[in-house]
């Protein structure tokens, strides 16, 4: 409209299109949320008039009645308990371990060409194929799962770990050179700091690994955890008891990425 | 403590860059280094600080620094070099840390500092919070606070705007009236050269060579923006540059 009236005031003068913007990410909070409730309110709504079979997908409300039953009975702490144990234990020894080797990787040249091509090689296997070998090293019991969490949570920890270091400003090392800094201390200020945005981020996709390996885990020869309560759902077809351990692995998966972002935001806090 | 650089070479692989430098930095003067881009310039300063190793020829240490130089040789780099992740005070204790002075001892030297650069309000800033005046500012105060016998000064105001520049230059002269510092000052500005330098030295494009030394015998705290004898000294110097700064600018890169 404001184009038209400057038109039609200065003979031949035209606003100038506007044609910046865009490309820049800004944080909408709710959105995430809406998105949730309505896909659930479709379906709820689709399940209700009946044009969504219960065969092919569970009632929402139904979902959350299981949901109530299995926190009323006190079967849902005997599953989380065991589950999230797992998943501190796995994920911690794994993601130390990468970090660890992953600055070794970062700082030392012989470590590196020792090193790059195993973990290349270690990567893609599909650690879920390796659970019967862990099963025969560590035994039935526990620490075969931890074993299959951590070692699944190591390799993309160790990847992201040595690309952060790698990417740490060399100006700022020559310049703790320059000023005579210690090796050590060059490292403990100056490498690790300014690699830790790179060793968060691959947190995050380390431990989101972490909570599918769980399940896969658990898969074998518990009897508690929510990846058990999963798979006892599924054989006998129970959509409903199957959905309420899908929901809360998702549940699980935001809580952790939202603790990364709380880690974030007070670490990385000198970040423009 | 003076430093002489004797018949300094060095080349990657087989490009050589620096061909037989040799100078004399004298004590509590400050040397400007000047040449066409790529003639080594902020090599030499890597090699005088010990940061590279030189194919042939050396830097020698003429005397003993003072007993109290935390840190003999030390630089200003042209991106500044700050920690982000540290306050303006974290940045500066930094450099003390190693040298095992902490608590209060540091505390004296980094309020001091700070002081003398102007930023005593800052202290508790990110260097995000800072402009790049400030920023440099604050790089100043890191190098002052481990009492360098000798200043090496690489490009340093050359991410800066020019009224900031001006700012700075004020600055450093004001610093160098206080105690007269040794510097070797590295820069492609002509204009700083002339502010700053006691002596100019004119390099030559690759293979970087002494062309020419200028001295410039005015004192530095009566040097001023526009004045005229400065004026024709940085034609003088700008004389002697041009057909190697025209000649560097055809150049192919090749490194």
């Amino acid at each position: 409209m404001s184009k038209q009236k400057l038109q039609s005031n200065v003979d031949g003068a035209s606003e100038v299109v506007f044609r910046g913007g865009g490309f820049k990410t800004v944080s909408i909070p709710w959105v995430g949320f809406v998105v949730f409730a309505l896909l659930i309110a479709f379906l709820e709504w689709g399940t209700r008039a009946g044009w969504i079979s219960n065969l092919t997908m569970p009632r929402p409300s139904d979902v959350f009645a299981t949901f109530v039953d299995l926190w009323r009975s006190g079967l849902l702490w005997e599953h989380l308990f065991p589950s999230l144990t797992r998943l501190v234990v796995g994920a911690s020894i794994g993601a130390s371990a990468g970090i660890g080797v992953g600055v070794l990787i970062g700082l030392f040249s012989l470590i590196r060409a020792g090193l790059v091509p195993l973990v290349s090689a270690i990567f893609p296997i599909p650690k879920i194929a390796l659970l019967p070998l862990f099963v025969i090293w560590f035994g039935i019991d526990e620490a075969s799962k931890y074993a299959l969490i951590a070692f699944g949570t190591f390799t993309p920890t160790v990847v992201a770990t040595y690309g952060a270091v790698d990417n740490v400003d060399r100006s700022l090392i020559r310049m703790g050179q320059s000023f005579s800094l210690t090796w050590l201390s060059i490292v403990r200020k100056i490498v690790l700091p300014g690699a830790m945005p790179g060793i968060l981020s691959g947190l995050r996709v380390s431990l989101a690994i972490a909570i599918i390996l769980l399940v896969a885990a658990e898969m074998l020869g518990a009897e508690y955890g929510i990846g058990a309560y999963i798979l006892e759902a599924g054989s006998l077809y129970d959509l409903e008891r199957l959905f309420v351990g899908v929901a809360i692995l998702s549940i699980i998966g935001v809580l952790v990425s939202a603790a990364i972002t709380m880690i974030e935001k007070h670490l990385l806090s000198w970040r423009t | 403590m003076e430093l002489q650089l004797d018949n300094l070479c060095h080349a990657y692989n087989d490009v050589t860059v620096l061909d037989r430098i040799s100078l004399r930095i004298a004590s509590g003067k400050i040397v400007c280094i000047v040449g066409p881009s790529g003639c080594g310039k902020s090599t030499l300063l890597r090699l005088v600080g010990g940061l590279e190793r030189a194919s042939s020829g050396a830097v020698l240490q003429m005397g003993e620094p003072p007993a109290d130089s935390i840190n003999p040789l030390t630089y200003i780099f042209q991106d500044f070099a700050l920690l982000p992740w540290r306050t303006v005070g974290g940045n500066v204790s930094l450099v003390l840390e190693d040298h095992g002075i902490q608590g209060e001892r540091a505390e004296a030297i980094i309020s001091d500092v700070l002081k003398r650069t102007k930023l005593t309000d800052f202290r508790k800033a990110l260097p995000k919070q800072l402009s790049g005046g400030m920023k440099q500012r604050v790089a100043i105060a890191r190098a002052l606070a481990v009492k360098p016998a000798i200043l090496l000064m690489d490009e340093p105001l050359s991410a800066l705007d020019s009224q900031t520049r001006e700012l700075l230059i004020d600055d450093l002269i004001a610093l160098w009236v206080r105690e007269q510092f040794t510097a070797i000052y590295v820069t492609h500005n002509l204009n700083e050269a002339v502010r700053l330098g006691h002596s100019i030295v004119v390099m030559s494009r690759r293979p970087g060579q002494v062309r020419a030394i200028v001295d410039i015998d005015k004192p530095l705290q009566q040097r001023q923006l526009g004045d005229a004898d400065l004026e024709l000294k940085q034609k003088e110097l700008w004389d002697l540059m041009r057909e190697e700064a025209l000649a560097a600018d055809q150049e192919l890169i090749r490194v």
